[in-house]
């Protein structure tokens, strides 16, 4: 069945079978690699994705779900040439070893950001409660959301007119 | 490092690394009819001839002179090293990235050597149709065998292109410099490199001396550069193996039997070939998989024929409840790892103890991939996150019945693995589902039960320790026992890949023999570094391997690290002494007691009594007696009610050697610290006796955001100018001690039994 899926901004229309994860279509149908799999449970958090503003495991959300709502990942974030804050932040901190979970740590924190664009360390830990790093990368994914908050912070501190692009 | 690897080479890296060393001075560059023969005069007479001379026919070959790093096995400046006619620079290494950050550090030496930026350099790794052999991409040596060789390639590389340069001008190699990948004369004419090198120039033989630059000449080396691979990783860039895509690509998921032993008694998989989008059901032996058209069909096709396939299942596991009785009562034979003195105990203060560790996961996030194409030509390319491309094409090939020319394996990054996960079956998964759909690339993407209940385990080990105190505060006797499969079922064997145990025509699993040798196995830092006049290390090998184990971060070095310092901080205490100066008193190794000082400063070692309920703990080793030092003190507060334990922070010191990326060697230490912890606190692979029962995250609980320590520090000891002693798995034995150290300070309790579980710690507190 046909499927419309507004993500980044973009509206597409795929053609997969309703109860196919979400997870697989950003990956194989829209190219968009940054959510990962890891596990298909809902258990570790590498495949996260924002869904209306909100965190989601994107692989246990049906495409049917998913339909109609606002879907954002990493690419939407930024690109490589033009990173955005927390992006920016994940590169100054190093925050990554292997990575392979990291793409779900920014979309936990671009979510808890959104909301509360000042989280103390607890915020973060709480907000990052189902993402699992294996490498142990832990202090250094705190370091750089508490970092893209201040980065954050300074670029609504910007005129207007340059401070529209958020991180999600 | 495992029994597979290739021998150590710190002492040729310790002679070549000498800084101090002769000029490399040019005797003779003769340009020939497209051969070349470059030779060097050293002071430490290696000079060969300028013009080749035949060898007598009679005189035995001789051997070859040390070359330093991996060198000494890929000889060939070009291998490592080459330059095109635009001077694009191109690096080979067969190592591999495997999230520890390797690429970085390598390409700052060459950059280093060369004169040029890391960014003007483009590293290829590990790939059988590309790069030098360096077998694994294990034991932390990649900085040691690669970063060496490459190294002293690069100064090699630069020294011809001046040579070259210098006859070309007729001036003297000593008046020219490089600088922005030209070689710069002093009346200002200049050449790039790539006008340099032309044909076969940098195809000679590495000389056993480089000039290398003296740690104050660098510019690169000792730099926090960023990491080159992060900024993919978190903008979504194709980073990893299963973000590849190719055309025509087909996926495929496998159906593993139930449990090790298990075999294919019925299947009727008729309705699955007419599943939407199947394209093939491969049944070969036990091996069973799916290939459709969509990810998302293989799924739910492999579902399918999880349902469809039946099983006979014999119960031949061990009892996990008993597993220290289980593994003693496997014992095979009985290994000397070291003897000094006469251990005798006759009265004075004893410790004695037995320690266990159970079965450790990999755990990587992201579950094993692997991508293969079998060719028109009947030939096999495979894409892999494996260790070592090499013995991974040796042992597919094996599988397949192909000549190992036919088989290339490109390694291609994956989820971060800590030693020898599923990265070689998923890649001989994908290469034998391949050949049955030949033309068509095959992803083949492992489930998450699937990594958890097939990936090789770190191996359960146990350990005794009976230890005495002399009058002098001393310890003067030491016996260790410990009993321990071999950590090494790595692939070069078809029979070490699932798929080629569960194809017809099987080859089985080769069980190791006990090798005891100076990196260590099972027995990796069983030998305590401390001044101990008697001692008697034994391994008691366990020949049988009824879980399926082979190599994890450290291998058997964090066991014995638990045992040995745990033991250590008991032993002090009989002394009545500061455990932290009960180590140094017997630490004559100047560099293992300037961490111990170092972390033991930076903790606040001594100052001040832990708050209620909390303790504090302190530990130190040398990974592998010979590679890099590290201490750690921790503190943490023990829950009295639950047993709950939470790190509150670690201060740790590492010497690392010459230091070349000082944040890639902090990120790894706190990686390991973290990682380490989570073992140490939480981990245990479940299993009946039939099955592996540990299938997803919630049966097999690691460090959660709630649990992580509030500061995590790494203070790195520089030794400019000294060889490169890897970093990787430093942490993985310190950490786990400290804790036990610093939960026995703050509950009076000693456990020996990992993990230090909340119930275990509960338990022994009688709470």
């Amino acid at each position: 069945m046909t499927i419309t899926l507004n993500v980044n901004g973009k509206s597409h229309q795929v053609d997969a079978e309703a109860d196919t994860p979400l997870l697989y279509v950003l990956r194989n149908d829209l190219d968009l690699h940054a959510a990962k799999y890891g596990c298909g449970l809902g258990q570790c958090g590498a495949c996260t994705v924002m869904i209306d503003g909100k965190a989601a495991l994107s692989c246990v959300t049906p495409l049917l779900v998913a339909q109609g709502r606002e879907i954002t990942t990493v690419e939407g974030l930024g690109t490589a040439e033009n990173p955005g804050p927390i992006q920016k932040a994940f590169i100054e901190k190093q925050s990554a070893q292997c990575g392979y979970c990291i793409a779900g740590m920014m979309m936990s924190g671009a979510a808890l950001l959104k909301h509360n664009p000042k989280p103390s360390d607890d915020d973060i830990r709480a907000a990052l409660r189902t993402n699992l790093c294996r490498c142990g990368t832990h202090m250094r994914i705190m370091a750089a959301i508490k970092r893209a908050s201040e980065l954050m912070g300074q670029q609504a501190a910007l005129p207007a007119a340059e401070s529209n692009r958020s991180a999600g | 490092m495992d029994t597979f690897d290739k021998p150590d080479n710190t002492d040729i890296e310790n002679s070549a690394s000498e800084h101090s060393g002769p000029e490399l001075t040019r005797r003779g560059l003769l340009m020939g009819t497209g051969a070349l023969v470059v030779s060097f005069s050293t002071a430490n007479a290696f000079a060969q001839t300028p013009a080749p001379a035949p060898a007598a026919p009679a005189a035995a070959p001789a051997k070859p002179p040390a070359l330093p790093g991996s060198l000494d096995t890929d000889r060939y400046l070009d291998s490592w090293i080459r330059i095109d006619a635009q001077s694009k620079i191109t690096v080979f290494t067969g190592k591999a990235e495997l999230g520890q950050g390797i690429r970085t550090p390598l390409m700052q030496v060459a950059a280093e050597e060369l004169y040029v930026d890391p960014k003007d350099i483009e590293l290829i790794t590990a790939d059988t149709g590309r790069t030098p052999d360096e077998g694994f991409t294990a034991g932390s040596q990649s900085m040691q065998n690669s970063g060496t060789a490459i190294r002293n390639a690069a100064a090699q590389v630069r020294d011809l292109l001046i040579a070259q340069a210098a006859t070309q001008w007729n001036l003297p190699a000593d008046q020219l410099k490089v600088e922005k990948k030209r070689v710069i004369a002093p009346d200002g004419r200049s050449m790039g490199y790539g006008e340099v090198v032309v044909g076969q120039f940098l195809h000679v033989e590495a000389q056993p001396k480089s000039k290398l630059k003296t740690p104050d000449q660098f510019s690169v080396i000792g730099r926090d550069v960023q990491r080159v691979d992060i900024p993919g990783k978190v903008t979504g860039g194709v980073a990893y193996i299963q973000d590849l895509k190719m055309d025509g690509m087909v996926h495929a998921r496998v159906v593993r039997p139930p449990s090790y032993s298990a075999t294919l008694k019925n299947l009727d998989d008729t309705a699955i070939r007419k599943m939407p989008g199947v394209i093939e059901v491969v049944r070969d032996g036990n091996f069973l998989a799916v290939v459709t058209e969509k990810e998302y069909q293989a799924v739910k096709a492999m579902h399918a024929l999880q349902l469809a396939a039946q099983w006979d299942e014999p119960a031949k596991l061990l009892d996990n409840a008993n597993l220290s009785a289980e593994l003693i009562g496997l014992e095979t034979e009985v290994g000397t790892v070291a003897e000094a003195g006469t251990p005798a105990f006759p009265n004075g203060p004893t410790y004695e103890a037995t320690f266990s560790r159970p079965y450790i996961m990999h755990g990587s996030i992201g579950p094993s991939c692997g991508i293969a194409v079998m060719k028109a030509d009947g030939s096999l390319d495979v894409w892999s996150h494996t260790q070592g491309v090499f013995p991974d094409r040796d042992a597919i090939a094996q599988m397949l019945a192909l000549p190992k020319p036919k088989v290339r394996v490109i390694h291609m990054e994956g989820s971060g693995c800590y030693g020898h996960n599923g990265a070689d079956d998923a890649a001989a998964d994908a290469a034998l589902i391949a050949t049955k759909v030949p033309g068509r690339p095959v992803r083949v993407q492992w489930m998450r039960e699937q990594e958890h209940t097939w990936e090789p385990f770190g191996p359960g080990m146990v350990t005794k320790i009976k230890a005495s105190v002399g009058a002098d505060g001393m310890i003067d006797n030491w016996t260790y026992d410990l009993w321990s499969n071999s950590h090494g079922t790595r692939p070069g064997d078809a029979g070490s890949l699932l798929a080629g145990r569960h194809k017809s025509n099987p080859t089985p699993l080769k069980l190791p023999k006990i090798n005891i040798n100076p990196n260590g196995n099972g027995d990796r830092n069983a030998i305590p570094l401390y001044a101990i006049p008697n001692q008697k290390i034994l391994w008691h090998y366990v020949n049988q391997m009824p879980i399926r184990v082979s190599a994890l971060r450290g291998l058997g070095a964090q066991p014995n690290v638990f045992s040995i310092e745990s033991t250590m901080d008991e032993l002090a205490m009989a002394a009545k002494t500061d455990p932290v100066e009960f180590r140094l008193k017997h630490m004559k190794d100047k560099r293992g007691y300037d961490v111990i000082k170092l972390a033991a400063e930076k903790f606040g070692w001594g100052k001040g009594t832990p708050a209620r309920d909390h303790g504090v703990g302190f530990a130190f080793a040398r990974y592998k007696n010979h590679a890099a030092y590290l201490a750690i003190a921790v503190e943490l507060k023990v829950e009295p009610d639950t047993g709950r334990v939470r790190v509150i922070r670690c201060v740790s010191a590492i010497d690392s050697g010459q230091a070349v990326n000082p944040d890639g060697i902090r990120n790894q230490t706190e990686g390991g610290i973290l990682q380490s912890l989570s073992w140490t606190l939480y981990e245990a692979v479940q299993f009946d006796k039939t099955r592996i029962t540990s299938a997803d995250w919630s049966s097999y609980p690691i460090l959660r955001f709630a649990s992580v320590p509030d500061t995590v520090e790494v203070h790195i000891i520089d030794r400019p100018g000294t060889p490169f002693l890897g970093t990787g798995e430093a942490a993985q034995g310190p950490t786990s001690a400290a804790i036990a150290n610093a939960i026995r300070n703050a509950t009076g309790k000693r456990i020996t039994d990992l993990p230090l579980s909340r119930e275990r710690v509960k338990t022994a507190i009688g709470a």
